[in-house]
């Protein structure tokens, strides 16, 4: 009796969370769907006709589609090798002994808690500037020509800024991870006279592995949706040379106000989420029996 | 001999830590120094560290124009409100899914963290119509909205897990005094979970602050927070480093501080309970 009244009090407390979340996804994706099928303009209101699957084919037919795929794999590829190399090397560096670990910890911490908007614009005008910024300044100190970040390197650019932003993240959970590790493993290593790169790679790295992947797949899913950095440095340009599926669905959808090609778009973003988000949830999944 | 060696490398270690973490912390720490010099001394090519006519005049200038507070306030309200709402929300829900638990409960919970996968463009379209025709673009309220229902999962699995930890006697022994469902809550395990629901808080309010896609697309003059204030400063007023530098300040200082207190609750938040 009391645990039928239990169950159904949970239940109903648990009711608000799912019917707001289930309306959150359910409703505006089936909208997406339902737009991708249409030829609807904003600019024309009133004119929407049912066009089948054409939305669909103009966007992956279209060259810009080919760009910004290239460019977003390009973009959440290199930010993984520079997070996850920087990243290793930084949690292996802050579990020896040292002065001030905790002090150097809250400055490697920093960057992720800058809000995007101000380190994608810090960087590009205070660093990258080509006649104002640092890096120029430098360039010219040591007798280079200073490079135009975002006229020669846009998409590499971005990239670093982005990397600078997320290697904190990485460097963070691979330190818990290391921390962890047993050191009794080590010194039974370190006895049979085992080098420190054969302890890397037999002890170190396989021990990490599991947070390895966790950081590939949770930083794959907010590396596919990077907006504000794009739009406040490069806008996308030069041409679609740093834009990437995000902001080619935002420039259609809200720029253009095609929202029939926006919509196909953003379908076709859930799509390439789902396949690393299925891998992610695989892992928690695990994790949550274990 | 021994000792010596391992002193040798402690030194070789914090050298090398230090002067690493100093270059990752570097474009803050420009940016807070440029905050305090003059235009002219901001973009000069012979830049000085710290032998420059110290001066406050670029945050009075900012805060001169009167939107920066309204900005900042925005983001106040956005962030400790949209996180105030979750809270309610999700403190519940939290509790059914740690304390009376089903075969479901753990394909709910991964189901709940799965809308946290879904990209924003994917639902872009729709929010900014029905947003328009509800006439929720560029009002706070709507922000809010959006802020708490993103973040909803995230609070959930926080919540969970740190209630997880409480053991079900506690609770059941209050039960038994004859304690109903509310003050069982509120009595028995808010006390107790207190800093768990605090650092949930803490995190939540971060990351609405930070949030740099929804906010940059649903507001304009009247509901923007710092988010989208900065964003304005991407031209031509950005080619003013000082003053940029100085809203920069204002807008990150606050947050910083706060996040060097959540580093355990960020791997725990965000990790989504893949790492333990």
């Amino acid at each position: 009796m009391a645990t039928t009244n239990s169950r159904s009090l949970a239940r109903l407390m648990l009711f608000p969370s799912v019917v707001l979340l289930l309306a959150w996804m359910i409703v505006p994706l089936c909208m997406t769907l339902y737009f991708s099928f249409l030829d609807y303009n904003l600019l024309s209101p009133g004119t929407e006709e049912f066009i089948g699957f054409l939305n669909y084919e103009y966007f992956l037919t279209d060259p810009a589609f080919f760009q910004s795929f290239f460019n977003t794999l390009l973009l959440v590829g290199g930010v993984l090798l520079i997070t996850l190399g920087g990243g290793i090397g930084l949690a292996i560096l802050l579990d020896q002994a040292m002065w001030g670990r905790n002090y150097v910890r809250i400055m490697v911490l920093a960057p992720f808690f800058v809000m995007p908007t101000v380190s994608a614009l810090v960087w590009k005008n205070m660093l990258m500037n080509p006649v104002n910024g640092l890096f120029a300044h430098f360039a010219t100190w040591i007798g280079m020509t200073p490079v135009d970040f975002f006229a020669q390197i846009p998409l590499l650019s971005i990239i670093i800024i982005v990397s600078w932003q997320w290697l904190p993240f990485a460097a963070l959970i691979l330190l818990t991870s290391i921390q962890s590790l047993d050191r009794e493993q080590l010194e039974a290593a370190d006895l049979d006279g085992a080098g420190p790169i054969s302890k890397f790679f037999y002890i170190v790295l396989p021990h990490l592995s599991r947070a390895i992947t966790a950081v590939i797949l949770i930083e794959t899913i907010f590396l596919l949706s990077i907006f504000a950095e794009i739009l406040v440095t490069t806008s996308g340009g030069p041409g679609f040379e740093s834009t990437n599926i995000t902001y080619l669905i935002y420039t259609q959808s809200l720029l253009q106000f095609d929202v029939g090609g926006g919509s196909a778009g953003g379908i076709i973003a859930v799509i390439i989420a789902n396949i690393v988000a299925i891998f992610l949830m695989r892992l928690i999944g695990k994790n949550l029996e274990g | 001999m021994a000792l010596k060696s391992s002193n040798k490398s402690k030194i070789i270690y914090t050298l090398l830590a230090w002067s690493i973490g100093g270059m990752i912390f570097f474009p803050i720490f420009w940016t807070l120094l440029t905050s305090f010099k003059t235009e002219s001394e901001a973009i000069s090519s012979n830049p000085s560290l710290f032998m420059f006519d110290w001066t406050l005049e670029n945050y009075r200038d900012v805060l001169n124009r009167s939107e920066y507070f309204n900005h900042f306030w925005n983001s106040i309200v956005i962030s400790i409100g949209s996180s105030l709402v979750g809270l309610l929300i999700a403190i519940p829900a939290a509790w059914s899914m740690a304390f009376v638990q089903t075969k479901r409960t753990k394909h709910l919970l991964m189901w709940m963290l799965s809308t946290k996968m879904l990209p924003p463009v994917g639902v872009l379209i729709p929010i900014y119509l029905l947003f328009r025709d509800f006439a929720l673009l560029d009002t706070k309220l709507g922000l809010v909205i959006v802020m708490t229902l993103i973040n909803l999962p995230i609070m959930v699995w926080m919540l969970y897990t740190y209630f997880r930890e409480i053991p079900n006697e506690i609770l059941e022994a209050s039960r038994m005094d004859g304690a109903n469902i509310g003050e069982e809550i509120l009595y028995v395990l808010l006390p107790i979970a207190l800093p768990g629901i605090a650092s949930t808080l803490l995190l939540n309010v971060i990351l609405s602050w930070n949030e740099a896609f929804w906010t940059l697309i649903l507001t304009a003059a009247n509901a923007a927070p710092l988010t989208a204030f900065i964003a304005s400063y991407s031209s031509p007023e950005g080619l003013f480093y000082a003053k940029l530098s100085a809203a920069s300040a204002m807008a990150v200082v606050p947050i910083l501080i706060l996040g060097w207190f959540s580093q355990k609750q960020l791997v725990r938040g965000l990790s989504f309970g893949a790492v333990k």
